[in-house]
């Protein structure tokens, strides 16, 4: 295993080995994971096996995550340059862009030449999409960062489920109003993961589409010259799911609306638990202060870490987000999630289970020391949310003044 | 003409190249930058969190 070492001047020899170096291997892999679904229904003829990357995601995941623990080792951050300068951690997320191209052509073409039942279709086009918001992490590390190579690349796995607008949205807008109640793909105390998802999906198109006009009218073009980087992404969707439904059949219209609603729904799920609740304060001068590593919840559960690029350690990448997923840190007392992203979705799916497991931990933050007008609430809930925790408080009628 | 530097990420904006990409053109000078600037790398730093690092 590689050994980062430094002669500093005043700490003497530093050393770092990573010791999830090839562990990371398994975020690669994780696109892998339906095929042994399709692969397990071919060697027992049984449906019942289309659903096993399911049940593997959202039940083994979470027991892992639990019975492993979690990891809360940091880098030295004297070595962080020589970590993030080594090639081999950005080559891992390069390959994973065409194998995620590659496994939705093999469940494509599984789905268009075999006669599955309705639920297997829905089993099977489920998980492709699972893994295809998969590609949405991907792009995520990828898109945060300097070089053109990376950008692109994000740009072109984020085409296969038809999400192209992410990058710009998620760097530019995201990433500036994360915490706050502008924020579309920041959730509130109160809000069910459904009215949420109804919130941030078209929320989050819009904003970022608004984004790149901006951005090209400056460059004094039109927003639909062919440099919209948005419209290059949702080019090479058009490409591929028009391609399959050629290929394959009528099959593909249902398969693929399911397979990119399910993939969005990720990424959905995935902002609904990552700053639920959280809010920065306004300044005098009307902005919101910088983001700070209690804007976000974090998880270092070691397993759903290793299959996620490090996406959840959450607090360290939104205050400092070009940052590669192989130094992001743990903090302490941070806002912290009792299990890791998947087992946080599968409570989230079910609101009045989320709100008994989350609202006392938003309350018991020390920034937040159940002061509610430190917490990012549903307006449409305040006065219930007011009279259940607020001990019996009124409900401000400007809850946002600083 | 000066370098102006993100402190979180390093992101430098040189007046004389401006940023094309943003749609800056060269020699747009730093304080000519819309109020609502925000650093296009990492997007958590403000215009007026940009340090002048140097003269060019
Ligand atoms: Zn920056």
């Amino acid at each position: 295993m590689t050994t980062y070492t430094l002669q500093h001047p005043e700490k003497g020899l530093i050393s770092y080995t990573d010791k999830k170096r090839y562990l990371w291997l398994s975020s690669v892999f994780m696109p892998i994971f339906p095929m042994l679904g399709i692969l397990a229904y071919f060697a027992t003829g049984s449906e019942w096996a289309l659903g096993l990357p399911i049940f593997f995601s959202y039940v083994v995941i979470p027991f892992l995550d639990w019975g492993i623990g979690s990891d809360e080792d940091n880098p030295p951050e004297e070595i962080v340059p020589q970590l993030e300068e080594d090639r081999y951690y950005r080559v891992l997320t390069y390959i994973t862009v065409p194998m995620h191209f590659i496994v939705l052509i093999a469940i494509a073409w599984f789905v268009g030449t075999h006669d599955l039942s309705v639920a297997a279709l829905l089993a099977t086009a489920i998980t492709a999409g699972m893994y295809s918001g998969l590609g949405i992490n991907t792009a995520h590390e990828m898109g945060h960062k300097k070089t053109a190579l990376e950008r692109w690349l994000a740009k072109i796995v984020l085409a296969v489920p038809a999400y192209g607008h992410f990058c710009i949205e998620h760097n530019r807008g995201h990433h500036t109003e994360v915490a706050t109640p502008e924020d579309p793909a920041s959730s509130r105390m109160g809000e069910s993961i459904y009215k949420f998802a109804l919130r941030e999906i078209p929320g989050a198109f819009f904003r970022g589409w608004n984004q790149e006009k901006v951005r090209l009218e400056r460059q004094g073009r039109s927003v639909w010259h062919w440099k919209n980087d948005i419209l290059q992404s949702f080019a090479i969707s058009a490409v591929l799911q028009l391609g399959l439904i050629y290929a394959f059949g009528w099959i593909m219209i249902p398969f693929l609306l399911v397979h990119n609603v399910w993939a969005w729904f990720q990424l959905t799920s995935a902002n609904y638990i990552e700053h639920y609740g959280l809010l920065r304060s306004k300044e005098e001068s009307g902005r919101y202060e910088r983001c700070q590593p209690h804007h976000s919840w974090n998880a270092n559960y070691i397993f759903s870490n290793i299959v996620l690029f490090h996406l959840e350690r959450h607090s360290d990448h939104h205050a400092n987000p070009t940052r590669r997923y192989q130094s992001l840190r743990n903090f302490d007392n941070l806002p912290e999630l009792p299990n890791g992203y998947y087992g946080m979705y599968m409570i989230a799916y079910i609101p009045w289970l989320w709100y008994r497991v989350m609202d006392k931990r938003v309350l018991a933050l020390p920034h937040i020391n159940g002061d509610l007008s430190k917490v990012n609430i549903d307006p449409d809930r305040r006065d219930e949310i007011y009279a259940r925790f607020g001990g019996g408080g009124q409900s401000p009628t400007t809850p946002l003044a600083a | 003409m000066a370098i102006y530097e993100c402190p979180g990420c390093h992101y430098r904006y040189d007046e004389e190249l401006g940023d094309e990409h943003e749609g800056y053109p060269p020699s747009t000078l730093f304080e000519n930058l819309p109020d609502d600037f925000i650093c296009p790398d990492c997007g958590v730093r403000y215009k007026e969190d940009f340090e002048r690092v140097s003269d060019s």
